[in-house]
């Protein structure tokens, strides 16, 4: 392909949700009424520039000169040997400018704050991912940012932390709760309801109220839209199963909306199963979760028998979220995607495993849905095609790695 | 005739604001939070809210974060806010429950509500539930005779005023600011706007919350609003124990009385 394909609108789709943000019984908004108006302003924003055809030319060019769209289709067949030799596809994502699939929704966030007339963006962060990535759309736009991110979290990722400081953003560290994602959400909700005049909240994963979920999917639907097509060109054919990653479910969303209409191909989420599901310690939300609200959505979250939030686990601080997409729920609920875990372990295994066989060092994120593919392949057995989303690049977890690895004790 | 019209009533009678008091169930200990709460209802005020100790509270400012954390450190469990709620109750106090949503949601709408109303609280106030989504709310608030309070901004449209004090009952919470709860030197003049506009869609008793401390301030609210609710300032002097939020609710007292009676 040589051109990137148009952003399809997908103008209240057969996909969308209700008028008042539900798929089903999730999503929706349980946020607090002082915000209310400031949803319905994007809302009708977004609404507006989804039908516009100057804001897809200008979001499409973006898309394409700066983020570095479309990202590569990869057959990595020497890690498929271990994947029961059936066929392995990645989406490279990583290979988009900043590293990772969450540049095309700040892209599109930051364009709306500019039509919204608003010059202050706010965002959280767990890993450095999107607040690296809301710091460089502010940047490229001229916007104010700020960047609310866990304390434990800046200790983690201090290298992103910089990379944000030099981008131009302020860096606030949250020092409430457990001092991870979760409680940086909780931090921007309520910078976002002092100063919502002049502040536009960019979230980064299709969570939280009305239009964030569908926004935000739409934003990352090109991922599935450009897949889709490169998977026919290559092998004139559709995969048997797509898997992505799944914390808040932001890249799994969006690239499985390229296939939602191919009944035959499976949609597999790959949630982090930490240290082990027995264990208590992990991050499968959809898995080992139930229905409730969270940071504006009815979904499925960690939750205690009084509905307070528990904390979740994962080597990767990108999926370490008790909470996930309410569209995610509804393709639960009614089997059109189906939810699976990866430990730690699983997935450290298959981060090594892409970096000696192919060459890519994946992000620990994306790890998770390899460690998937490796067992879909068993199942599905050599004539088994699989699509990955490599949803991001894993320089940024060379700390993490080398501890697991135990590289610092070589030296 | 909502369970919450004869506090309004009195207060109305006596040409004065009625006085709300905040304080969370559980902190800082089960007990501890009901010879607070009991404190604040013998020293004057009309009427308590009892808060649910909530994990993640959006819309609450350090105060109440720390407080809710205290609560939940300590041992807080859902089923004590209904113990501390029937012994308000039972020594003669009036109460109603603020409460994110999720932990009704997670006991079960109806079940919280029928639990509820047998512990004698009176209604709930929903910080996070707009009445777009409260239908479950709706009808099990009518089915136990709880009043609704919900809750309207100086962001809230006409439109969203309107459809929001339709689905209410008891009285309307009219935020007071945009942000969170927390003791401020001024509440501003978007208060007093928002329940003029308020007014205009309903005859319900209208209260102000977010940024009230000190007696001058209740005065102030009290000449607009039927209602001052103040929170973050009695977590602040629980450190004090009862004698602390005594002292709070005296000066407040005094406050709603010396304003003068809002035209409502």
């Amino acid at each position: 392909m040589t051109d990137a394909p148009k952003i399809d609108p997908h103008v209240q789709g057969e996909h969308d949700p209700d008028t008042k943000g539900h798929f089903g019984p999730y999503g929706g908004r349980y946020m607090p009424e002082a915000l209310i108006g400031a949803l319905d302003e994007l809302s009708a924003e977004y609404d507006k520039a989804r039908l516009d055809p100057e804001f897809t030319a200008e979001f499409t060019r973006l898309l394409r000169d700066y983020a570095g769209r479309p990202s590569l289709l990869t057959e990595a067949p020497r890690f498929a040997e271990h994947a029961g030799g059936a066929r392995v596809f990645l989406k490279r994502e990583d290979l988009n400018h900043t590293g990772s699939h969450k540049i095309n929704n700040v892209l599109g966030q930051a364009l709306l704050t500019k039509r919204m007339g608003k010059k202050r963006v706010i965002a959280e962060t767990g890993a450095g991912q999107h607040g690296v990535a809301t710091a460089t759309a502010c940047a490229l736009m001229g916007l104010d940012c700020v960047v609310y991110m866990g304390e434990v979290d800046t200790e983690r990722q201090a290298l992103n932390v910089a990379r944000m400081k030099l981008l131009g953003a302020e860096v606030i560290p949250v020092k409430s709760g457990s001092r991870t994602l979760k409680d940086a959400i909780n931090e921007a909700l309520r910078d976002w309801v002092t100063n919502v005049d002049t502040t536009h909240y960019l979230l980064g994963t299709a969570a939280g109220g009305h239009p964030f979920p569908v926004m935000v999917r739409n934003f990352h639907k090109v991922i599935g839209i450009e897949a889709r097509a490169q998977y026919l060109e290559l092998t004139g054919r559709l995969p048997d199963a797509v898997t992505a990653c799944v914390g808040g479910g932001s890249n799994a969303i969006g690239i499985f909306h390229g296939f939602i209409d191919d009944p035959a191909v499976r949609l597999v989420g790959i949630e982090p199963g930490g240290k082990g599901i027995e264990t208590g310690e992990h991050g499968a939300t959809l898995g080992h979760g139930s229905p409730g609200m969270l940071h504006g959505a009815m979904s499925y979250l960690l939750q205690d028998e009084d509905g307070q939030t528990t904390e979740a686990y994962s080597i990767s601080a990108g999926l370490d979220y008790p909470g996930v997409g309410p569209e995610h729920a509804w393709l639960k609920d009614t089997a059109r995607a189906e939810y699976r875990s990866a430990t730690d372990d699983e997935a450290m295994h298959a981060f090594q495993l892409l970096s000696r066989t192919e060459g890519i060092i994946p992000a620990i994120e994306s790890s998770h849905a390899l460690a998937g593919a490796l067992k879909l392949g068993q199942e599905l057995g050599p004539e088994g095609h699989i699509l990955v989303n490599l949803s991001g690049r894993g320089d940024k977890d060379m700390d993490t790695a080398a501890k697991y690895f135990g590289f610092y004790e070589e030296s | 005739m909502g369970a919450l019209d004869p506090v309004f009533e009195r207060t109305r009678g006596e040409g004065r604001g009625a006085l709300i008091g905040y304080l969370p169930a559980g902190f800082p200990t089960v007990d501890g939070s009901v010879d607070l709460l009991k404190g604040m209802v013998d020293a004057g005020c009309d009427l308590v809210e009892v808060g649910v100790p909530y994990s993640d509270p959006v819309m609450d400012g350090p105060v109440i974060q720390a407080a809710a954390e205290t609560a939940l450190k300590a041992g807080f469990r859902l089923r004590d806010l209904f113990t501390v709620v029937e012994a308000v109750s039972a020594a003669g106090g009036r109460a109603v429950v603020m409460t994110y949503w999720n932990p009704v949601f997670r006991y079960g709408v109806d079940a919280f509500s029928r639990d509820l109303a047998a512990a004698g609280g009176l209604g709930i106030i929903t910080p996070d539930l707009i009445p777009d989504e409260a239908d479950d709310w709706l009808a099990a608030s009518a089915a136990h005779g709880l009043d609704r309070i919900f809750l309207v901004a100086p962001s809230s449209s006409e439109e969203r005023i309107a459809s929001t004090v339709a689905a209410s009952s008891g009285f309307v919470y009219a935020t007071a600011v945009m942000g969170v709860t927390g003791a401020r030197d001024q509440v501003g003049v978007s208060a007093s706007g928002l329940v003029e506009r308020t007014r205009a869609h309903t005859s319900l008793p209208i209260g102000v919350g977010l940024g009230v401390r000190s007696g001058a301030q209740a005065a102030e609210v009290a000449s607009f609003a039927d209602a001052v609710i103040v929170g973050s300032a009695f977590v602040s002097r629980a450190q004090e124990g009862v004698s602390g939020v005594r002292a709070l609710v005296t000066e407040l007292a005094d406050g709603v009385r010396t304003a003068p009676t809002p035209i409502g």
